[in-house]
């Protein structure tokens, strides 16, 4: 991976993947020092984003880096009709690597064709979340292994860029998959059919009652009010899908719950007081990560 | 019946025939292969025309130009069964089948909206070809049924 493109998680090796955690790791325990210092790192989010973009920029400023950014999509080029292409190519005249995202599927491979320097997809559309996948699995590993995992993601999976890297991503991994969904926001064919070639045990069900006494870990996701054409077929299903301190009791003790955030009401604030919040735990740990995916894509081969 | 109906298409004398293509795709042909007659060739076309194999099928022969196999390779998208026919002086010099390629370039458009592909980039469309479909390699989407609706034309 040293020096390449992430893409998407499906190009990740388990070795890669342990790799990059692992100097996280060293790097959250203060083992490495990796350091940027004269080294340029290119925002370019044409979605609004809060942690993805800022966790990027202190893990480059946190190694003596910098970055540049694009701002707004209202106040750049892209605005005047420039096509991604053009963008790219432009920005890579500036910065030592581009962190793209873009509400298109296929945006980060696009502009990866277009550019030399290392591009990371930092969400494209419905499509892959690679970097969210690293710190998910980050955590993961922090609280229960990713080992003889048995791991439950419920919400929007249809649209949920972060699930569908995720699924991905476990297929590595010796991880019991069960998606917890409405039918109508099931996992895309294609990413079923991606992981059944991969042989991933997966199981799909629209209950979480089933399942939830077994899992090691509930990945929540947001319910999209927005994806429903009827508002009475979101209300019917939301009240669902909102986990509460009473859901968890039928949960194991040590049931790791995590979010990418931001959530809205799918998890009761009183879910934070217990020892099953993970997500804001999770959201930090999106710094180390970064920090260490930059280190290895931007990093000199003699560090 | 036999196949000596595609007789019902008179002969060419230089060129290429593309026979046993199912019934209804002909003109789907043409425009997977960029043929719409603005180089000149003379084109012929017969449609639904009895056969062994296929009971009906379409036939397109092409005057004066020899089509490469990568060319007609991409046919195998609708028109697994075809047979492709390279005819010197009336004769047939060489007779093969369609292979299914691995990628097909700038052949057909993704469907799904949420591609980047469909948006005003410098970039042609790529798809791997699977088994029982096609997959576009920017968004991943998956199309096994409706691939001629997909031709661009």
């Amino acid at each position: 991976m040293r020096h390449g493109n992430l893409l998407t998680s499906k190009q990740l090796s388990r070795a890669d993947v342990e790799s990059v955690l692992d100097h996280a790791a060293a790097i959250a325990a203060g083992e490495v020092e990796p350091t940027r210092t004269g080294q340029l790192l290119g925002l370019l989010f044409f979605e609004p984003s809060t942690r993805t973009k800022m966790s990027f920029e202190t893990a480059m400023k946190r190694q003596g880096g910098d970055v540049v950014d694009m701002g707004s999509v209202d106040s750049s080029s892209v605005k005047k009709g420039e096509s991604l292409a053009d963008t790219v190519r432009v920005i890579e005249g500036y910065a030592d690597a581009i962190v793209l995202r873009h509400p298109k599927q296929g945006a980060a491979k696009l502009a990866s064709e277009y550019v030399d320097v290392p591009v990371i997809n930092a969400g494209d559309g419905a499509g892959h979340h690679p970097t969210q996948t690293l710190l998910d699995l980050y955590t993961i590993r922090e609280s229960a292994g990713l080992d003889d995992l048995r791991i439950g993601i419920m919400g929007d999976l249809k649209y949920g860029r972060t699930v569908h890297s995720l699924a991905y991503a476990l297929t590595r991994f010796d991880a019991r998959q069960h998606f917890i969904s409405p039918e109508s926001l099931q996992l895309p064919r294609e990413v079923v059919f991606d992981l059944h070639q991969q042989g991933a045990s997966v199981r799909e069900h629209e209950s979480l009652d089933g399942v939830l006494s077994e899992l090691d870990v509930l990945y929540v996701t947001r319910i999209q009010r927005e994806r429903f054409p009827d508002e009475n077929e979101y209300q019917k299903v939301a009240g669902e899908y909102r986990i509460t301190t009473e859901t968890l009791a039928d949960a194991r003790d040590d049931l790791t719950v995590m979010h990418p955030l931001p959530r809205v009401d799918e998890i009761a604030p009183a879910v934070d007081e217990t020892d099953h919040a993970t997500y804001f735990e999770q959201a930090h740990n999106g710094v180390p990560v970064r920090m260490a995916l930059l280190d290895l894509l931007m990093g000199d081969d003699d560090e | 019946m036999s196949d000596d109906h595609e007789l019902r298409v008179s002969k060419i004398r230089n060129g290429t025939v593309i026979d046993h293509v199912r019934a209804g795709q002909a003109l789907n042909v043409l425009a997977i292969v960029g043929i719409d007659g603005s180089d000149g060739e003379s084109v012929s076309v017969g449609m639904n025309v009895p056969s062994d194999r296929l009971a009906r099928k379409d036939i397109v022969k092409v005057e004066g130009r020899e089509l490469s196999e990568d060319e007609v390779d991409v046919l195998s998208l609708i028109a697994p069964d075809a047979t492709i026919n390279i005819v010197r002086d009336y004769e047939v010099e060489s007779k093969h089948r369609v292979d299914r390629p691995e990628t097909v370039e700038d052949i057909l458009h993704c469907p799904n909206a949420g591609c980047i592909t469909t948006e005003d980039e410098p970039v042609a469309s790529r798809f791997d070809v699977l088994d029982d479909g096609v997959r576009c390699t920017y968004c991943g989407r998956i199309v096994r049924e409706g691939i001629p609706e997909l031709i661009e034309r």
